[in-house]
């Protein structure tokens, strides 16, 4: 059985800002228990000499030349945002700090 | 506030040992950004130069930019570290509209470099290691701008705007070991470490590395622990704050300074550290507390599923190794060897930010001692009357051509100077200045001595005394005739011919 807490569920949904009711946390507790314990089942057959992978296709070393293409006109930039200034996202005030 | 006291510096080491550590950003110069291919591209309108990657839009899909990688590399070689043979990219998740995804793309577990070290010169001439952990690639993040509220800080602002332009501009995190044994050297040794992470990744060209535009930046941890009897076992890590917003070299050490001594008066008065990020202020030269570190750290590190490893050859890593430049502190010992400077005049060129304009100077052909001589002095006077960066006004070669003329007896100081004025005001190569200004020194014997003959039949009292063996009366003879020549003489042929003629008058 997983060791999923109470705790950690309503921590981690304080962190991905999602408000849980009591109710919501004791089953999702649960819901996660059980996820955990399904993929520690994947443990017991990756040994040592499996590499964990973090990605399904075995591609690497993908990239872009350093070639500029094009952007968005500030008014396609801005055409989704809740409100602006016409040339800045108007969001509102933040308190805590740039990271 | 009322401001926080202090501890005298002295007293402060003599209680307590500082423990460092620092986090330096270092914005890339590619020409575009880490993950799309919008310019990147300092300032200009706000949200013009982004693309739906830089904006998080459904459905966009980063790529990584190889110029940056390839930066990566050699910023990670140039350190002394070893590069990982596979790194990947890991989304560090947060909750800020800096950037739009709510997450940034940095790496964790997988960092491009690690294991390094950097040999980093103090003032006096000292040299210390300052350990490296690793060197990671990440995208930067945007600008906010507060609005309302009495100062435009965040506090009582109304509300904020965000231009999403430096979003995705490629970073490299530099985070070093724990730093220690700097002493009462921790604030020039921080100083002296960012200054040496600027001189490496200016020589590699890898960034325009300017810290009042935010191309550099440096976070710096400190914490004190108290001394112990010698044989006893050090005391534990104390407490650290992360000082944030530090943006210039001088800042840097008076933050690291500043934060020496407020720590070691809270704990010498019993009290204790708050873990927290603390925001350096210039203008005051002090530090406030920000965010205490909580839950806000834990930022739920995944690896990015949009992204594939990074795994660079063993070819690709040693071309880069093979095409790293000297380090800058053994460069700088070789040069000033190499120039003969003492120590002052190397500092004086260092300083006043030279040291590329006369090393291109005397790789033009220029002696040491005239290249620095011009630089320091005429062009760095004119430069200062003008508000103008001396490079920006006259190319080393063209300084080089300058002292050739002058070696050759071509031109004296003076006319040195005047042509360095045309050069300078787009009139040509010094040549070039030379020739349409009629500037040349007056080779021509014949003339400067009809102008002595002259001098000295007007000045009968000096030529006596010349006659006399008094020497030294020349001066006035000479005077005039430089004056008749406009300038355009060689002083020291004019006062050979002075006696010359004296003597056989």
């Amino acid at each position: 059985m997983s060791e999923i807490t109470q705790e950690q569920v309503a921590h981690l949904a304080n962190l991905a800002r999602i408000a849980l009711t009591p109710e919501e946390i004791e089953s999702l507790t649960s819901e996660l228990g059980s996820i955990v314990d399904n993929v520690a089942k994947v443990s017991e057959v990756a040994t040592a000499d499996v590499p964990a992978t973090s990605h399904p296709i075995p591609l690497q070393n993908v990239y872009r030349d350093d070639v500029p293409g094009a952007t968005l006109t500030t008014e396609q930039a801005l055409a989704g945002a809740p409100d602006h200034d016409g040339s800045r996202f108007r969001v509102t005030a933040i308190l805590g700090e740039e990271q | 506030m009322a401001a926080a006291k202090l501890m005298d510096f002295d007293k402060a080491l003599e209680l307590f040992e500082p423990v460092l550590g620092f986090e330096v950003h270092v914005e890339l110069s590619t020409k575009t950004k880490m993950f799309s291919d919008a310019p990147n591209f300092f300032g200009g309108e706000p949200n013009t130069n982004i693309t739906p990657v830089d904006l998080g839009l459904p459905g966009s899909l980063p790529v990584v930019n190889g110029e940056a990688v390839r930066y990566s590399i050699s910023l990670g070689l140039a350190l002394g570290c070893s590069i990982a043979p596979s790194s990947r990219f890991a989304r560090k998740n947060y909750f800020y509209p800096d950037l739009a995804k709510n997450y940034q793309i940095s790496q964790f577990d997988e960092p491009i470099a690690f294991g390094g070290s950097v040999d980093v010169e103090l003032p006096d001439g000292r040299m210390f290691t300052v350990p490296i952990e690793r060197a990671h690639m990440e995208e930067d993040a945007g600008k906010l701008t507060h609005v309302g509220g009495a100062t435009g800080r965040i506090q009582g602002a109304e509300y904020s705007l965000v231009d999403y332009n430096r979003a995705g501009v490629p970073l490299v995190e530099i985070v070093t070991d724990i730093i220690y044994g700097a002493e009462a050297d921790a604030p020039e040794l921080a100083k002296a470490y960012v200054a040496t992470i600027r001189d490496i990744v200016v020589a590699l060209g890898i960034s325009e590395a300017r810290m009042e535009r935010g191309n550099l930046r440096c976070d710096a941890n400190i914490s004190l622990r108290p001394r112990t009897a010698p044989g006893e076992p050090p005391a534990p890590l104390g407490t650290r704050t992360e000082t944030k917003n530090v943006n210039s070299l001088r800042s840097v050490e008076r933050a690291i300074r500043y934060e020496i001594q407020r720590q070691a008066q809270i704990l010498a008065d019993g009290g204790t550290i708050t873990q927290e990020t603390r925001h350096w202020h210039e203008d005051t030269g002090t530090t406030s507390a920000g965010r205490p570190k909580s839950d806000a750290d834990d930022y739920r590190y995944f690896p990015e599923p949009d992204l594939l490893p990074v795994v660079p050859s063993a070819e690709l890593i040693e071309e880069l190794r093979a095409a790293l430049p000297e380090p800058p502190a053994a460069r700088r010992r070789r040069l000033k060897q190499e120039w003969g400077f003492t120590d002052l005049e190397f500092q004086d060129v260092q300083n006043a930010g030279l040291l590329v304009e006369v090393t291109s100077t005397v790789e033009a052909g220029a002696p040491p001692a005239a290249a620095r001589k011009w630089w320091s002095g005429e062009i760095s006077r004119i430069a200062n009357a003008r508000s103008a960066e001396p490079a920006s006004l006259v190319s080393p070669a063209d300084v080089a051509a300058l002292v050739t003329l002058i070696d050759s007896g071509a031109l004296n100081d003076r006319l040195a100077r005047q042509v360095l004025e045309g050069v300078i005001d787009g009139e040509g190569t010094p040549q070039e200045v030379v020739d349409a200004r009629g500037l040349a020194v007056v080779s021509d014997d014949g003339a400067l001595i009809a102008a002595i003959d002259e001098a000295l039949a007007a000045q009968p009292d000096v030529l006596a005394k010349i006659k006399d063996g008094k020497v030294q009366a020349a001066g006035a003879v000479i005077g005039a005739v430089m004056k008749a020549m406009r300038g355009q003489a060689d002083a020291a042929r004019v006062r050979e011919l002075v006696l010359e003629r004296a003597a056989a008058d």
